[in-house]
């Protein structure tokens, strides 16, 4: 062992396979209580979704759920007009949010990328920077002005914007267009294309995976937008599902008055996250290139 | 030369038309580009304008005025500002909370997102598994991820606390005291931090494997290699990491709005919370609009000395 040791000899073979294994065993030893804590607080609430009241209140709590109460799923669903919720998530915010915002985004990261003009490049560091703007800032003046247009207890305010483009996704959008051959574009004009023929036909089919990047990261923003939704509805038949929960916890904490509250509330929660992580492990692939290209040509 | 495109004779013709026009005058393919730029990028350009120019300047004239929305504003000069910083009660407690917040769960956060990233970018099994249950969080819906952290950490019936009571040991209360209220909304900020560990675990596989090579053959180990080859080659990541995590941490509000209210006596009112408050509540657009402000000559001012102080470590290549 000590003469092994000394660095006037390498270490035998053994020893670099027992280093190896010391090394790969103290990151697990890491990895593995890590992974646990991460994954927890969700896993408690998928299990606590699947309990009733005197399981919740047992001291040690109980891991396993048993015997399970899928019912929760549905009762927690039926306390408030969730089905209502979910509609206003979809289909007055969700949907029309990617499509405005893919819409609108690609067509400006191709007048950012594809077509060469003056002052192109200048205008874009505009988008940059309103990448990093605080949107604090505008929150307050934007919300007098919406007021003002009477948008108010509507969506408008959180869709109508899309239309004009996200700098985020104009900037994912521009970063895959300038990966693609100028010589495609070129063929295509000499042919006596139109720009928008040569986006449509020729850049988008090619530029698939970064539309489908886009959108998802546009509905992951839509569907968890809570603030938005706060400041701008106050009816509570317009509420989308993140407004839908907290309205479910009022009514949970009143636990004299109200049985299985947190179940309930860890059922519809759970509910709400599903469509997010069902879509993140169905597109895992191109959700994380996705991300990795947000951070590396930023 | 195997040329795919249709004209091989015609595509260097028109390029060198291009070329050789001298910038004095637009040729009138150029001032065709021109229009046809404008008129794609013009979206964004009216959004810009509507969205951002004008809010931005709006927010500096309500910035100076006493304004509920029911009544025109009433002109204040700088009094929303002096006010702020002078005899508000609050403002100074706000400003605490979160620089507080900020100072510890950007730093925190960035630093365990790194650590995460090199066991994850090690020779492991189930590498994919790993990212995935811990980028999960930073997906989940804040408003359910507030709804299961706030019954984890309760004081009755949490099951943190619900463990240490089955064993005796002395109950945390998390959420209820308020020398414990910031430390546990940083730890959800930090269980959230995947995105970061996504960026840095692709910036990871992108270090080149030959430098680790020659650094081995120049006998360093293991510390050697991460303190001289991983941290160098990552460090342009590693502030964007940063100054994101700081833009982002500045505004936190979903978190702390829903766990707990800015409470318990007001240790976790933070910047945004107080201005949501202010803004929508107590309807004062124009001393919010002037927190507003505060806040983003306080974020520009942090990204700035980030960013100048980043010269001295951050490395951006030889080449470049």
């Amino acid at each position: 062992m000590i003469r092994a040791a000394s660095p006037a000899r390498p270490p035998s073979p053994v020893q670099i396979r027992l280093q190896g294994a010391a090394v790969a065993l103290a990151k697990y030893a890491i990895l593995i209580p890590l992974t646990i804590s991460f994954a927890f607080p969700l896993y408690w609430m998928v299990s606590s979704a699947l309990k009733i009241d005197p399981q919740i209140y047992t001291i040690p709590p109980i891991l396993l759920p048993i015997p399970v109460h899928p019912r929760n799923f549905i009762e927690g669903w039926q306390v408030l007009p969730f089905t209502r919720y979910a509609f206003n998530s979809i289909v007055l915010y969700t949907v029309p949010a990617v499509l405005f915002t893919v819409l609108s985004s690609t067509i400006v990261a191709y007048g950012f990328s594809r077509i060469r003009w003056p002052g192109r490049d200048t205008l874009f560091w505009f988008v940059v920077m309103t990448m990093m703007l605080p949107w604090a800032v505008t929150m307050v003046p934007l919300f007098i002005t919406f007021k003002w247009f009477g948008w108010l207890d509507t969506y408008r305010p959180l869709v109508v914007p899309a239309l004009f483009g996200h700098p985020y996704i104009i900037f994912l959008l521009r970063q895959f267009f300038m990966t693609l051959p100028e010589e495609l574009s070129d063929a295509a004009r000499i042919d006596g294309a139109s720009e928008f023929g040569i986006l449509f036909r020729i850049i988008l089919p090619l530029t698939k995976p970064a539309l489908a990047v886009v959108a998802l990261f546009r509905f992951i923003w839509a569907w968890n937008d809570y603030l938005g939704p706060l400041i701008y509805l106050r009816d509570e038949t317009r509420y989308p599902l993140a407004l839908g929960i907290e309205q479910l916890r009022l009514r949970a904490d009143d636990i004299g008055n109200f049985s299985n509250g947190i179940p309930y509330l860890m059922a519809v929660s759970t509910i709400v996250a599903l469509p997010i992580i069902v879509t993140f492990f169905l597109a895992q692939r191109t959700f994380i290139e996705g991300i990795s290209l947000t951070g590396l040509k930023g | 030369m195997s040329c795919p495109c249709r004209f091989p004779s015609v595509a260097p013709g028109i390029q060198m038309a291009a070329v050789t026009a001298k910038p004095s005058r637009y040729t009138p393919r150029e001032w065709r580009n021109l229009r046809l730029g404008l008129l794609f990028v013009s979206p964004w350009i009216l959004g810009f304008l509507l969205f951002t120019v004008y809010p931005l300047l709006a927010s500096v004239y309500y910035s100076l005025t006493r304004y509920d929305l029911l009544r025109p504003p009433v002109f204040l000069g700088v009094e929303n500002y002096t006010t702020l910083f002078t005899t508000d009660p609050h403002f100074w407690n706000v400003m605490y909370n979160t620089i507080y917040y900020v100072g510890f769960s950007v730093p925190l956060g960035v630093a365990a997102a790194f650590l995460i990233a090199n066991l994850l970018n090690s020779r492991i099994v189930a590498r994919s598994f790993f990212r995935t249950v811990i980028y999960v969080p930073a997906i989940v819906p804040a408003v359910a991820s507030a709804m299961v952290w706030q019954f984890l950490m309760n004081v009755q019936y949490g099951a943190v606390n619900g463990l240490l009571r089955s064993f005796g040991l002395p109950i945390i209360p998390f959420l209820s005291n308020p020398a414990w209220a910031k430390p546990s909304l940083i730890l959800v900020a930090i269980w959230a931090q995947g995105a970061a560990v996504v960026i840095f675990l692709a910036a990871l596989q992108d270090v080149p494997r030959s430098l680790y090579e020659a650094a081995t053959v120049d006998g360093a180990g293991g510390w050697r290699k991460f303190l001289n080859v991983t941290i160098p080659l990552t460090s342009p990541i590693i502030l964007f990491n940063l100054i994101m995590g700081f833009i982002t941490a500045f505004q936190e509000f979903t978190i702390p709005w829903l766990l707990t209210e800015g409470g318990p006596m007001n240790s976790t009112e933070f910047y945004l919370v107080h201005l949501y408050r202010n803004a929508f509540r107590f309807l004062r657009m124009g001393k919010a609009s002037a927190m507003a402000w505060i806040l983003f000559l306080i974020i520009v001012a942090f990204t700035l000395v980030i960013f100048r102080s980043s010269a001295r470590w951050v490395y951006y290549g030889g080449d470049k």
